[in-house]
């Protein structure tokens, strides 16, 4: 929970500490797992062996006999609604007659020790008739392919269609190919968890880690049949969520335990679970076309995209929007036919993670690209460069550009930076491919360069209504004046609450900003996703405070009698710049402004065309990889991973330099080592050690570069941050790796065995 | 069973402790220690590590019993009167994000500084190689890491 006080300097531009950060080092800082109250009973999941089966009977009497266990739940004890879902109401809390997935939720057990309510879970006896699967989301749609949800006409979750300029185009040079894109975890270290508390009078408290708390409130309040009033949500500290916390985990679950054993319940999930307690990044297939001139300046693009959503649609629709209305990359291309279609299968639901529907698409094009330049030989950065948008370019969508995109600057600029020193003499192994585990000397290691440039919408798009709410109020304490800050707006990791304080110092020309604990009692803020936050609650932030301006310097010219009044730091100051009275002598009484905040409207596409102005922003970033690949091993070392990218206006750049060099590890790792081995709806490595994430020995030094181009139309200038770094820094190892090796890669994550067969 | 041990300095023991109980799960359910982390309890991420009688371990490996009689120092006893140097340096050089990750990767940086008061890049990413993050891409971890060293000084 982040209540938190500070008299640090630090206006918009600074990089002042996190506010948290203390907390953070001491171990003092609650995460969402480290809550605990008294008479607590801990809450665990049964969950579904098979990915799709009829569920004939649960018989849980073995179960309540354990001693120590207060509860066991299932579909047929949910009060409410058993439907919840971020796009379709299409997820049962807790599984109805039917599983769809291997790990979806069928019962609860609660008991004084986590030990012995996963023992009484294991005596839960749940009657299966195993059901056909359908496993290969590329057999999802065919006529013989059975429902996932029987309710349905077919397994389409959505399908976007985008055409514009020359239906049957033709160009002199033609490349083609065929991408595949593995499974992604979000894989954040704090596992879902949370605190249940029952209040005594029918309602519940949550303290939960997530990423919206608004929309979490909604989904739980028609599980419980409970109206907001009585459905409070807090948020506890977040470690990390990259997209998996969009969905509900155990937030219903918990408070469903908490009411039925009228005692606050933790739960807590182990990280074989956590694998199956939330949505991943949809695994894709991607078969893509480029004409062009033979100087190389694209003519037309085709297409065709296919995302395995999984069981639940999750947020599979938008995925869909972004892979569509993205999925080119951020080139000027006349003519286009874009297929982006998310079906539904019997694998493990998949949705939001950082990139969303971006970073697959990024592969392809990136790719094909580098195919294209060889092809009419070009150079590689050139060729990014030639056809790059530039302000003022449409997109495919038929949207104008309408502030900086500067392709051909970021590209070149990753270009520009020094490159590692060529090996030479004895290598310390440690920086050799295989490292420490002493495979090679270096005798069959070669070098590669590749580069990736790429696009992302900032903001949530097609006519969503995109808002954030905040309070801010103003207040003399002890003499000074002390702003205090009220969102909901999760804060995960990212910084969001020192963005919230620079605003208020800056805005209000204090140095003491509270930073209220997220909560429900003020308006919702909108999900911390789609980078969005820093844009739209800081929005909503800064015009909370220009409210607050406006009043105290209304109040100041009733009680000084006169109207040229504004406000300089701490001072009441007249037009002559006579200071004419301090903030605090205003402030006998608080001054509390709440707005709600929105950008600019975007709108639905063309069903048709998908033409439309979809989005409200774009960012834009490079990146260049180096690697050395070890060919008779396979094994790939990425020697640098260096990076340029627009982010409107820093405010806070330390933080805007962490979350580049954070999302770069991420879109390596799903280049050369994270996937979530599926086979047959069966996850084959839930746990840290079968699914792979960077370590510090195969993270590179990383060089950044932050461009500053303004967007008109944002608050302070700013374009969001987070997501572009996850999006061009994989594409980019991929091309080092294929360069190193002259293979085709058409897959990721490269797996030692692409590389030596 | 009881189990009695040495946590931080002070004397501590807890009743009712079941014998397939880790020494993580001691310090976070029964001690009021929840500073060290459980990220994956399986040993791969590092988040919980703690000193066993001045021995980094990852508290999740070590049965609570085997903790019997010994020293246990976790991320809450780090820190004295100031803050120490490596959660300054942390601090400082923005190389916490979530943070879930920062309890163990301050414990196996005192580790390393204690042994090696100068260490080398690789000398660094080699020690560390058995903490997890995922949110900093490891960058501003090392700059934290070579700052501590220099203020050790």
């Amino acid at each position: 929970m982040t209540s938190t006080e500070t008299r640090t300097a630090g206006r918009l531009g600074d990089s002042p500490l996190r506010p948290d950060g203390t907390l953070k080092v001491t171990g003092e800082f609650a995460y969402s797992s480290d809550l605990w109250h008294d008479d607590m009973v801990w809450g665990v999941t049964l969950r579904s062996p098979h990915p799709h089966a009829r569920i004939r009977s649960i018989d849980v009497t073995e179960a309540l006999r354990v001693p120590g266990v207060s509860a066991v739940l299932t579909a047929a004890d949910v009060p409410g609604e058993n439907a919840v879902g971020l796009e379709h109401l299409d997820t049962p809390a807790l599984a109805d007659g039917v599983v769809r997935y291997q790990g979806e939720p069928v019962a609860l057990v609660a008991a004084d020790h986590p030990e012995t309510a996963r023992r009484a879970a294991k005596r839960i006896v749940v009657d299966y008739e195993v059901l056909p699967a359908v496993t290969d989301p590329r057999r999802a749609l065919d006529a013989d392919a059975p429902l996932v949800h029987a309710s349905r006409e077919d397994n389409l979750v959505r399908a976007m269609k985008i055409r514009r300029g020359d239906p049957a185009p033709t160009a002199p040079v033609v490349v083609a190919l065929d991408f595949e894109v593995g499974m992604q975890d979000q894989a954040f270290l704090g596992p879902e968890s949370g605190l249940a508390v029952p209040d005594g009078e029918g309602g519940v408290d949550l303290f939960v880690a997530t990423q919206w708390l608004h929309v979490d409130q909604g989904q739980v309040c028609r599980v419980l049949g409970l109206p907001p009033e009585q459905v409070r949500l807090t948020l506890a500290g977040v470690g990390g969520a990259f997209g998996g916390r969009e969905d509900l985990s155990m937030h219903v679950h918990a408070c469903l335990l908490a009411l039925h054993t009228g005692k606050p319940v933790k739960m807590s999930y182990a990280r074989d679970e956590s694998f199956f307690g939330h949505v991943h990044r949809h695994p894709a297939w991607l078969r893509y076309e480029f004409g062009a001139s033979e100087e190389g300046e694209l003519i037309y693009a085709k297409a065709d995209i296919l995302f395995d959503g999984g069981a639940y649609a999750s947020s599979t629709g938008a995925v869909v929007g972004n892979g569509g209305t993205l999925g080119l990359g951020p080139y000027r291309i006349p003519s286009v036919h874009v297929d982006a279609r998310g079906v539904y299968t019997n694998n493990p639901p998949c949705g939001a993670m950082r990139g969303f529907g971006c970073v697959q698409a990024a592969f392809a094009h990136e790719a094909l690209m580098d195919e294209l330049a060889d092809r009419v030989g070009v150079d590689r950065v050139e060729i990014r460069a030639r056809n790059g948008m530039v302000e003022g370019d449409l997109n495919i969508t038929g949207q104008v550009i309408d502030s900086a995109a500067p392709v051909a600057e970021l590209i070149r600029t990753v270009r520009d930076l020094p490159l590692p020193p060529e090996p030479e003499g004895e290598r310390d192994i440690r920086e050799l491919p295989g490292g420490a585990s002493n495979t090679t000397h270096g005798e069959g290691v070669v070098r590669g360069i590749g580069y990736a440039v790429t696009y992302k919408n900032v903001g949530f798009s097609e006519g969503f209504d995109d808002y954030s709410t905040a309070r801010v109020r103003l207040e003399a304490v002890a003499g000074e004046p002390v702003a205090t800050v009220h969102t909901a707006a999760a804060e995960v990791g990212q910084g969001l609450i020192t963005i919230e304080q620079q605003i208020c110092r800056t805005e209000l020309g204090v140095d003491q900003v509270v930073v209220h604990p997220k909560d429900t009692s003020v308006g919702s803020g909108g999900s911390t996703s789609a980078s969005r936050q820093t844009y739209v609650t800081g929005g909503a932030v800064k015009a909370a405070c220009e409210a607050v301006r406006t009043s105290v310097l209304r109040r100041a010219a009733a009680l000084l009698q006169r109207s040229d009044l504004r406000l300089d730091g701490d001072k009441i100051v007249a037009e002559s710049g006579e200071v004419v009275a301090g903030l605090v002598e205003v402030l006998d009484e608080p001054v509390e402004e709440t707005v709600e905040w929105r950008h600019r409207p975007t709108f639905p596409i063309d069903p048709e065309t998908g033409q439309g102005n979809a989005h409200v922003q774009y960012a834009f970033s490079a990146h260049r990889a180096v690697v050395d690949v070890d060919t008779e091993l396979g094994l790939v070392k990425v020697v640098a991973l260096d990076t340029a990218q627009d982010v409107g206006r820093a405010l806070n750049p330390d933080a805007v330099v962490g979350q580049i060099q954070g999302g770069s590890a991420q879109g390596m790792g799903l280049a050369l080592m994270e996937e979530i081995v599926v086979q047959d709806g069966h996850v084959k490595n839930p746990s840290f050690t079968d699914y792979l994430i960077p370590t510090i020995l195969d993270m590179p030094p990383m060089q950044v570069k932050v461009l500053e181009y303004a967007d008109p139309h944002a608050p302070y200038g700013v374009r969001g941050v987070g997501e572009p770094p996850t999006i061009s820094s994989g594409p980019a190892v991929a091309a080092a790796v294929r360069a190193a090796t002259g293979k085709a890669l058409r897959r990721v994550p490269i797996r030692p065995e692409h590389i030596t067969f | 069973m009881r189990i009695e041990l040495t946590v931080n300095g002070t004397r501590r023991e807890a009743d009712d402790v079941w014998e397939g109980e880790s020494l993580l799960y001691a310090l976070r359910e029964r001690l009021g220690l929840p500073g060290s982390k459980n990220a994956c309890e399986q040993g791969e991420c590092g988040s919980c590590t703690v000193y066993l009688d001045g021995t980094p371990v990852c508290a999740c490996l070590v049965a609570a019993g085997q903790a019997q009689g010994r020293e246990v120092t976790t991320v809450e006893g780090l820190a004295g009167e100031e803050l120490d140097p490596v959660q300054q340096a942390f601090v400082e050089k923005g190389a916490v994000q979530c943070g879930f990750c920062t309890p163990g990767f301050l414990m196996s940086t005192k580790d390393l500084l204690e042994r090696n008061p100068e260490p080398t890049d690789p000398e660094i990413r080699e020690a560390l190689a058995g903490n997890l993050c995922r949110c900093t891409g490891y960058e501003k971890i090392l700059d934290a890491v070579r700052a501590a060293a220099v203020a050790k000084r």
